[in-house]
């Protein structure tokens, strides 16, 4: 058995697990915070995708034990209870999503590649950018658009930001 | 149009919940007390069980027992079926197989569960699985639709002799055949569907809870169709009574057919935790996805399609045989009948059709509905045979279709559809402008001086959805009728609560089912909350599937509304001292026409309510419900248009533009609509290019049992899409509304591979056509 | 996932002892092959250790036209890395186009090769640029590292630390995904140094990532795709499988060759 503190979405949580937990069960079962997704056992759909110390990884390939002492930021800690976060909202305005459960492995995606590439961000570079994450509902056209839509308005944000 | 109301592009309602993390699917579910499954399967694909040792298993860490199928069977435990009669055309009944929750005696199929694990935790209940020692005889497998017809071949099952289920046939073969014998010209094609595995992103999984002092059952369940599940595991598989059964779908995330039917895993675990006093999960991870959830396609059909001197198509002739798997799952059997034969006449005016279809056993997962079910393999059939057809002819294509359009409505095609609406031509022009048709020469040319092959390909397909009026599907076979219910409860406030039996797993039911409202009430549709997936909570319901939830279920809330809507009336005429017939209801607001009296909803609701003054003899409350017939299918028609650049040293194709122009009727959410094309173009892209499951012929091992060799779409293998609508109105529904969830799944297959045959220059490719099937077809060219 | 036990090291000599104490025990990198193997239940190691905390093995130093690039870098930090760029683009390229996204966030080049997999891109540079594998007990020259299918010359409990390099004149690389797993199908590393031109093929052969002799010796004569015009590729020793057989695996390597030339210059 494991003892694995970790700081999630903002709050320093701890607990005991088998050292072959995986961080996603971890996530998912110690911490109750369901919206991280298992949707393949290889490495490739992108639904348990999370923020590891600021960058996007698969929480279904990493184990709790080897996670322990890193940041870490789920779909439920991206934006302040009741809000949504650009990348979110543009979701929901442009309609990428359909059933819901590749979702948070997209946004959370889609928010690591905005906060290392924004500003110039392409049809051709997002979809390569999503490479990692698989959607059987929308067919990417929607995401697509609405990651094309949150990079430029979180780039307009950034903007508006430094000229202030 | 209101904001909010019928064609208004309103933002979903659900969308909060997916994306904060907040959706509740069933593997998010715990209970107290809750413990873990694990199926032990078969690793063989063919396998008598000489016996089953379960001690080392049942003594491992966490375990809290190991259940067969002899203890299940020895409960009473019934067998699963399929629910639609299909009789061969000597009269007989379809063979079905027996088909065990787990199996006894033998196993059928790689992935057969055989045995069921409840432990303390998933891990544990996987390690003491792989513990359990199963005696099995390996048995010859056979995988492939010709192979298991072959004398010789090894059998399935003991009910179904030669491993043929039925042989069936829908038609004229007479005035058929005298088509082909007088026809001027007759095109041949071998057609290959492939097969398909639907991989809603949501693996399937199951939660069953006993409550031994109430002797009552609740099962959490991936379904596409909740009640369905509770009315068969309760008449035929003998679980529970159906006032003791709760069925629960909560959040699904994604079905696409292959979470409609009922499989072994929901019984087995309500069984075990019956059986062990706890609550039981199972969760499938996605190789037991790839194993056991119903497969989709595969058929290998013979066409011949006959024209006269005037290259009008005279007769067309499909002999057909489709791969059922191991066993018959719940409607496998109307797929490749009902819902693909009756197709055959696609957008055409074809004067003799006759199609025949053998079914057959093979050692492989079942087969049933996938996206589309029977329609993409009757249209990938017919518009492969158009395009070669003029091909051979000269013609160009859209013209070739042109002349053989269907342009009258009411339409009898000679394969029992009844077409209502249509306008096929409209779509044909739309997609062909969209597509800049007429440019696409110069852009070969500039494709050829870059050393690319291009090409272009269109599939005008017609469907039919929104499953359909009982009685007709009843004389055809079907155990169930196909009516949606709806129950509309105007509460005390005002707020409003529409039950609906329509399952949303992705579709957006919350929004548009609430936009039908809030257009009708003029009430705000965050008044307004979309209750579905619950037995408990709606009455009665046929669920989500075959592009139905508009046309039947919303027609069904239509019909609560008009009681609803007749009810508030008489409550406001009263009240306003009015004629009933001179209410009118405006902007959330009861109106007598021509005067300044009005009522708001509000106050006519706590009117019905606190029932102080009501009509004389008036019950109290307003809320109604009502079950809708359809009178017809729908016929969903359109136009896809495919260009292509292949790559001929790599033999990849790159799409370079797609098409798309449908005509699904009136539409309730353009935006949702367009999600719901787009979605059914990548999977009929992915059929196209990518995907295949493919079985070793001899072993009977699935080979695609990943995301490793299942090639699924990803976002950089699609384009974004170029989408229009035509609208013919469908006369036979209150909205006019047709269906749209699963025409981009069945006309796009075929344009694409018209359009890389078209750059090839030969039409000798199957799908998917991968690059290694291009280069090689390329190479077979010269 | 079978039970195992965890242990965290902090530096290369403590990894290296307390994999020396366990019976079956692994390195544990990224963990983006062996975590996933794990899962499937494919490897069963009692122990594992964990060297991504171990600050010797992270980081790309390049001085001069020398490279070192610690085992324990991800995909990420390489794709990235302006001095690489400088120096040598090509890798900076294939790094970039490892698995996806998240994948490159955690693999290491170290882990990479250590495993071998006949479909994993850096076998590929590694053999291609003759680069020097160097290990907690000594240096090891590509030509010697790689020996057959998940196969190297690494010894019970050897560590790879660092892969090291001089940067070469011009490199390319080209590969073609596998449409399912996007692993490499064909990937093709080209190089000419000091050492001379050198053309390393992954994803292809039956004994994984092997360097193409008769390329080779074209490319040294005339550096140029033109020059491997007439170069027949074999298709005995090709992987076949449901994807491409060896017929196309084959042809694709050629072309993989060509356009790996196209992107060197």
């Amino acid at each position: 058995m494991a003892k694995v503190t970790l700081v999630v979405n903002g709050r320093t949580v701890s607990g005991e697990c088998e050292d072959r937990m995986l961080l996603v069960h971890f996530i998912r079962e110690k911490l109750g915070l369901t919206g991280t997704h298992v949707g393949c056992d290889t490495t490739q759909c992108g639904a348990c995708v999370v923020h590891m110390d600021g960058r996007s990884v698969k929480s279904c390939s990493i184990l709790a034990v080897q996670a322990s002492g890193s940041t870490v930021t789920t779909i439920e800690g991206l934006a302040p209870q009741g809000e949504l976060h650009p990348v979110q909202a543009a979701f929901k305005e442009h309609h990428g999503l359909q059933c819901g459960f590749c979702t948070p492995g997209m946004v959370m995606t889609a928010v690591d590649m905005i906060n290392h590439h924004g500003g110039n961000l392409d049809e051709a570079s997002i979809r390569a950018g999503l490479e990692g994450n698989i959607c059987r509902c929308t067919g990417y056209h929607n995401i697509v658009k609405a990651v094309l839509a949150a990079d430029a308005e979180m780039a307009g944000a950034g903007r508006r930001q430094a000229a202030e | 149009m209101g904001v909010e109301g019928i064609g208004a592009r309103v933002a979903r309602k659900e969308d909060k919940r997916f994306l904060t993390g907040k959706g509740r699917y069933t593997d998010d579910m715990v209970v107290p007390g809750m413990k873990h499954a694990c199926f032990v399967r078969s690793p063989h694909a063919h396998a008598k069980i000489r016996g089953i040792d379960a001690s080392a298993a049942k003594a491992m860490p966490g375990v809290i027992d190991v259940l067969d199928g002899k203890q299940l069977q020895a409960d009473g435990i019934g067998n699963l079926i399929c629910g639609w009669m299909i009789h061969s055309k000597d009269g007989s009944p379809m063979k079905m197989g027996a088909w065990r929750p787990l199996a006894v005696d033998t196993v059928r199929y790689v992935g057969d569960a055989v045995a069921i694990v409840v432990a303390d935790s998933a891990v544990e209940a996987r390690d003491a699985a792989e513990a359990v020692e199963v005696d099995y005889e390996e048995l010859p497998a056979v995988t492939e639709v010709l192979a298991t017809l072959e004398p010789g071949a090894p059998q399935l099952h003991p009910e179904a002799p030669g491993n043929l289920i039925f042989d069936w046939q829908l038609g004229d073969p007479e005035a058929t055949d005298r088509a082909i014998a007088s026809a001027a010209h007759v095109t041949e094609v071998d057609i290959v569907n492939n097969r398909l595995s639907p991989n809603a992103m949501e693996p399937r999984a199951t939660l069953g809870i006993y409550d031994a002092a109430e002797d009552h059952y609740t099962c959490y369940t991936t379904s596409q169709n909740p009640h369905v599940a509770r009315l068969v595991m309760s008449a035929f598989y003998n679980v529970a009574p159906e006032n003791k059964l709760r069925v629960i779908a909560p959040d699904v995330g994604g079905g696409f057919g292959s979470k409609i039917f009922i499989y072994p895993e929901e019984i087995v675990c309500l069984w075990a935790s019956k059986k062990t006093g706890v609550p039981v999960k199972w969760t499938s991870d996605r190789t037991e996805a790839f194993l056991t959830d119903a497969h989709g396609r595969d058929h290998v059909s013979k066409v011949k399609m006959a024209f006269d001197a005037d290259h009008r198509i005279i007769g067309l002739k499909v002999d057909t045989i489709a791969n059922l798997g191991a066993y018959m799952s719940l409607f496998s059997s109307c797929v490749p009948t009902y819902l693909y034969a009756t197709l055959l006449s696609g957008q055409y005016d074809i004067p003799a059709i006759h199609a025949n279809v053998r079914t057959v056993y093979t050692n492989t997962a079942p087969v049933d509905a996938y996206r589309g079910a029977g329609r993409p393999e009757a249209t990938y059939l017919l518009e492969r045979t158009m395009e070669i057809a003029a091909r051979e002819l000269g013609m160009s294509p859209a013209e070739l279709r042109r002349k053989n359009f269907i342009r009258s409505f009411p339409h009898q095609t000679p394969v029992i559809m009844n077409y209502d609406a249509g306008d096929y031509e409209a779509s044909l022009n739309a997609a062909m402008q969209a597509a800049d048709w007429s440019g696409f020469a110069e852009r070969r040319a500039q494709s050829e001086a870059r050393g690319r092959k291009r090409g272009i390909g269109m599939s005008c397909y017609i469907e039919a959805c929104g499953l359909a009026p009982s009685s007709a599907v009843g004389s055809l076979g079907a155990g169930v009728g196909l009516w949606e219910s709806a129950e509309v409860r105007v509460n005390a406030v005002g707020t409003i609560e529409v039950f609906t039996g329509s399952h949303s797993h992705g579709q957006g039911h919350e929004t548009t089912f609430a936009q039908v409202v809030a257009d009708r009430l003029g009430v705000p549709i965050d008044s307004i909350n979309i209750v579905h997936g619950d037995t408990d909570k709606v009455q009665m319901g046929m669920g989500t599937y075959g592009s139905r939830s508009g046309a039947v279920g919303m027609s069904a809330v239509v019909k609560a509304l008009d009681k609803v809507e007749a009810k508030a009336k008489k409550i406001a005429a009263h009240l306003m001292e009015a004629d009933e017939s001179d209410i009118v209801v405006e902007n959330g607001e009861l109106k007598v026409a021509g005067t300044d009296k009005t009522l708001p909803w509000p106050q006519v609701a706590l009117a019905a309510y606190t029932a102080h003054n009501l009509p004389s003899g008036m019950e109290p409350g307003l809320k109604e419900s009502a079950f809708y017939d359809p009178s017809n299918f729908t016929f969903p028609a359109g136009c896809y248009i495919a260009e292509v650049e292949v790559d001929p040293e790599t033999g990849e194709t790159d799409i370079v533009q797609f098409v798309a122009a449908d005509d699904f009727g009136n539409i309730i959410n353009p935006m949702i609509v367009e999600g719901q094309v787009h979605g059914g173009l990548a999977q009929g892209i992915g059929q196209a290019l990518l995907e295949g499951v493919h079985y070793d012929p001899e072993t009977g091992q699935l080979l695609t049992a990943s995301y490793m060799d299942y090639t699924m779409p990803r976002a950089d293998d699609l384009p974004s899409f170029k989408l229009s609508h035509q609208n013919t109105p469908c006369p036979n529904n209150p909205l006019g509304v047709k269906g749209c969830g699963e025409a981009g799944a069945i006309g796009s297959p075929p344009a694409l591979i018209n359009a890389i045959t078209d750059a090839i220059g030969h039409d000798r490719l199957a799908m998917p056509a991968t690059p290694m099937k291009v280069w090689h077809a390329l190479h077979a060219a010269h | 996932m079978y039970a195992t036990d965890y242990h965290r090291a902090s530096s290369v000599q403590e990894a290296v002892n307390l994999l020396s104490s366990r019976p079956v025990g692994k390195y544990l990198a990224g963990g983006m092959t062996l975590i996933a193997t794990m899962k499937q239940r494919l490897a069963a190691p009692s122990d594992l250790v964990d060297l991504r905390h171990i600050p010797d093995l992270k980081g790309i130093a390049v001085e001069g036209r020398k490279v070192r690039i610690g085992a324990a870098t991800p995909h990420s930090d390489v794709a990235g890395s302006a001095a690489l760029q400088a120096v040598c683009p090509a890798i900076c390229h294939l790094a970039g186009r490892i698995g996806d996204p998240h994948v490159r966030h955690m693999g290491t080049i170290g882990g990479s090769i250590a495993n071998n997999d006949p479909a994993a891109d850096y076998p590929a540079v590694v053999l291609g640029l003759g680069a020097t594998v160097v290990t907690d007990r000594r240096s090891i020259p590509a030509d010697d590292f790689f020996t057959g299918l998940f196969e190297t010359a690494l010894e019970e409990g050897e560590m790879i630390t660092a892969v090291t390099f001089e940067a070469p004149e011009k490199a390319g690389y080209a590969k073609f995904d596998n449409p399912a797993s996007r692993f490499a199908m064909a990937g093709v590393f080209v190089s000419r140094g000091a050492d001379g031109v050198r053309v390393a093929v992954t994803g292809a052969g039956a004994d994984g990532v092997f360097r193409h002799n008769g390329m080779e010796a074209a490319l040294a004569s005339s550096w140029s795709s033109d020059a491997l015009a007439n170069i027949a590729v074999d298709s005995a020793g090709m992987l076949s499988d449901l994807h491409a057989d060896a017929e196309y695996r084959a042809n694709l390597v050629k072309v993989m060759a060509k356009r790996a030339m196209a992107a060197a210059g």
